[in-house]
């Protein structure tokens, strides 16, 4: 089936939706948005085999709920693209703003460049097939991976800007987090422990680092290496310890 | 040196005279006061017992008696028993102290202290046997006006589009209780009532479990900030969507569950694995302001396709009026305000006894705001938190609301004896565990019948109530405090409830 065009220029977000979705229901495959220009909530909430070619920069939220498309975004993000999402990919071609993946449970998100606050905030995965996996070219800010639960963040540093945010991890119970180079204790958060990163764990994420790279033309050689820091939880239970009953 | 114990809080004995040895206490209570010794004798723990009363319900022969605190202290108006043992209780511990169920704190209860009204010689009262009472209950955004058109072949046309709105049957409905903090059994037996009764029962932030499915048009789904369970497909399920940023218990803080309660099954339909602690954060994490709020609002009903309302749930603070108003704009279709005395499975104790406002100063109060704005049509109010009757429902509505949840009284009504040992995940009524023989021992057959019962009951009431008034319909209870007074409460608060004294 020929790629759909759809028109954003303009248009309020509750269409622009509405016509992605009839879209889909009519069996498109690709969808490709032009003149996007802050439209909150593309593909909220959407299901499907799709792919989503978003030319512009969306408004926040894109991508929430979603279960299964595929948003290529050729510009920057606003706030928490893959917002609680469930299955599929997001990959912006820019930066994006604060809790970016906030809660997402599985699929991934690359961002090729750098991203806000908050970012990966309460990801939690479960079963076999919800592992979230969030990846980010350049660099992060503070509390990264706070409350985390489950799956993996990446920060590759591409610009060599070192990470200089703090409270990362804050709360995490699951998952692990990814940076490459150093980090200071003082940087993490309460219930964040950094770990050795191995061989197991570079095996573990490099067909991640080969996926993001693949995504955007860049060369994955410069980061199958292991020099990263890994941040995990220093406990699942990370509030035993706090309460006593009455 | 040792602290030592502190004095039993209950005394259990067995009338030996009475009993006839049948086992069922040493069979019924899970806290495992109760030991059959090998000559048949049965040896008592009383400091293990939690005042849950199975063994006294179960006990054939009456046979069983209780008494709280049989150890004095030297009595002391404000170095209270418990005073003193939550001091000797972090002296040794160095922790937050968590309790279980609502405030405990023995404040002034409004609600017995307004009285309702009744007709007398002019507007003549009302029999609910002979006349129709309204008691539908529609919850959700009201047009500010309507646009109606008669068209060229005479037919009438609305122009205005409406809101979605809820329909119940009654203004009862039954409060979020997620599965994890109370059993599946007895989430069942909730949902079941609900479908019964014509109304609506809440999730709580557990996911929605299959078993549930059959009852989803009666099921309002809980989005809450650890995002539990949620996702498009359950979020298609609900008959609405809440969102919970806060809790009457606990204002302010997050919840959460410990990983020996997160089951597989459990796990499974909150979408966590197994074992680890479930973590709500105390603020949605994408929602730092009104606005942030009205983004989730709209991501909502966004993505089911502007189909269901959307609740957002508050505690009843100091600003809720200004707060409920904010809600009221962010393109929310009711307010839910749980007051300070809403029930809870675990909460510190220190938030739980001092935290928060009386839900009925909360329902006069936004009431009041969303009134004074003009914008009391876009939002309902949905009051909760301590509602033990009919007549507190009665009074939540002639104070201002469209309807209120219940959730202790539900519970009650299902066994619970308001223990305050949820946390301990032993509950011997099958509520508040997810022991799989203690879970079994609650039939959802049967429990959601006497929750229907309850729930018939009160609706019932209400009706005889608003008769007696000379009201036919909810409607025309709503806000009308004129059929409220207040009895020996101060200008001070009836200021705020905008009600009479007795008398006046
Ligand atoms: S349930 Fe009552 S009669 Fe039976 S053993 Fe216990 S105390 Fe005796
Ligand atoms: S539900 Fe909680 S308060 Fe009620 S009986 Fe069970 S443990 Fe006790």
């Amino acid at each position: 089936m020929e790629p759909v065009h759809i028109d954003a220029k303009g248009l309020h977000y509750t269409p622009l939706n509405q016509q992605i979705r009839r879209a889909v229901s009519e069996g498109a495959t690709e969808i490709i948005v032009d003149n996007v220009l802050g439209q909150r909530f593309i593909a909220d909430g959407l299901k499907g085999e799709v792919t989503i070619r978003i030319n512009g920069v969306p408004g926040g939220d894109l991508g929430m709920f979603m279960n299964g498309p595929t948003c290529i975004v050729k510009g920057n993000c606003d706030h928490a693209p893959g917002n609680t999402m469930d299955s599929g990919k997001i990959v912006i071609h820019g930066s994006a703003g604060d809790a970016v993946a906030h809660s997402m449970r599985g699929g991934k998100v690359f961002v090729r460049d750098d991203i806000g606050y908050r970012g990966g905030i309460h990801m939690k995965e479960y079963g076999e097939d919800h592992k979230p996996i969030l990846v980010i070219g350049d660099n992060a800010c503070s509390f990264l991976g706070e409350y985390m639960a489950g799956g993996i963040i990446i920060v590759l540093g591409k610009s060599d800007n070192t990470f200089g945010g703090r409270g990362v991890g804050s709360g995490i119970h699951g998952g692990e987090i990814i940076l490459r180079g150093e980090l200071k204790e003082r940087q993490l958060g309460v219930g964040a422990k950094i770990t050795e990163f191995t061989e197991e764990d570079l095996e573990k994420i490099s067909p991640y680092i080969e996926e993001f790279c693949g995504s955007f033309e860049i060369d994955p050689e410069k980061y199958l290496d292991t020099k990263y820091t890994k941040i995990v939880a220093s406990s699942s239970r990370p509030f035993a310890g706090k309460y006593v009953w009455e | 040196m040792s602290l030592g114990s502190v004095p039993l809080k209950y005394r259990i004995q067995i009338d030996r005279q009475q009993c006839m040895q049948c086992m069922r206490c040493v069979y019924n209570c899970s806290y495992g006061v109760f030991r059959e010794e090998d000559d048949g004798n049965i040896l008592i723990d009383s400091r293990k017992c939690t005042a849950c009363h199975r063994c006294i319900s179960m006990c054939p022969r009456d046979a069983i008696n209780l008494s709280e605190h049989p150890v004095d202290y030297r009595s002391h108006p404000l170095w209270t028993p418990q005073a003193r043992e939550d001091v000797i209780n972090q002296s040794r511990s160095g922790r937050i102290v968590l309790a279980g169920m609502g405030n405990a704190k023995d404040y002034p209860i409004i609600y017995d202290r307004l009285v309702l009204d009744a007709c007398q010689v002019t507007n003549p009262s009302i029999d609910p046997l002979r006349e129709p009472m309204e008691l539908r209950t529609y919850l959700g955004q009201k047009p500010s006006k309507l646009d109606i058109r008669k068209q060229e072949n005479g037919e009438i046309k609305l122009n205005t589009k409406l809101s979605p709105n809820l329909e119940l049957q009654t203004p009862i409905m039954i409060g979020h209780m997620s599965y994890g903090a109370i059993s599946l059994n007895a989430q069942l037996s909730l949902a079941k009532a609900a479908a019964k009764t014509g109304t609506y029962m809440g999730t709580g932030e557990g996911g929605l479990h299959k078993d549930i499915y059959p009852y989803q048009d009666n099921v309002i789904v809980q989005v809450a900030s650890g995002r539990f369970g949620v996702d498009i497909n359950y979020l298609d399920r609900g008959a609405a969507i809440e969102i919970k940023i806060g809790q009457g218990a606990k204002p302010g803080i997050g919840g959460h569950l410990p990983g020996e309660k997160v089951c597989t099954d459990v796990s499974c339909t909150r979408m966590i694995p197994a074992g680890s602690d479930a973590i709500s954060p105390a603020p949605h994490h994408d929602i730092y302001s009104i606005e942030d709020l009205a983004q989730l609002v709209r991501g909502l009903k966004e993505a089911t396709e502007w189909k269901k309302p959307v609740f957002v749930k508050i505690a009843a603070v100091h600003n809720v009026a200004a707060v409920a108003a904010g809600i009221a704009r962010s393109s929310a279709d009711a307010v839910v305000i749980d007051g300070f005395r809403g029930g809870t499975g675990a909460a510190p104790k220190v938030f739980r006894d001092n935290v928060g406002i009386p839900i009925e100063a909360a329902i006069a109060s936004v009431d009041q705001k969303l009134n004074d704005q003009g914008i009391r049509n876009k939002v309902s109010v949905i009051a909760s938190g301590g509602i033990r009757n009919s007549a507190d429902i009665a009074k939540s509505i002639a104070l201002g609301a469209d309807a209120v949840y219940i959730g202790t009284a539900a519970l009650i009504s299902m066994g619970c004896r308001v223990c305050g040992n949820c946390y301990r995940g032993l509950c011997p009524w099958g509520i508040a565990t997810q022991r799989e023989d203690l879970v079994s021992r609650l039939d959802p057959e049967v429990e959601s019948e006497h929750v229907a019962n309850l729930i018939k009951s009160w609706t019932l009431e209400l009706s005889e109530l608003m008769g007696a008034a000379g009201i036919n319909s909810i409607e025309s209870l709503r806000g009308n405090r004129s059929r409220l007074r207040g009895y020996m409460l101060d200008e001070g608060t009836l200021d705020v409830l905008q009600v009479k004294p007795v008398g006046a």
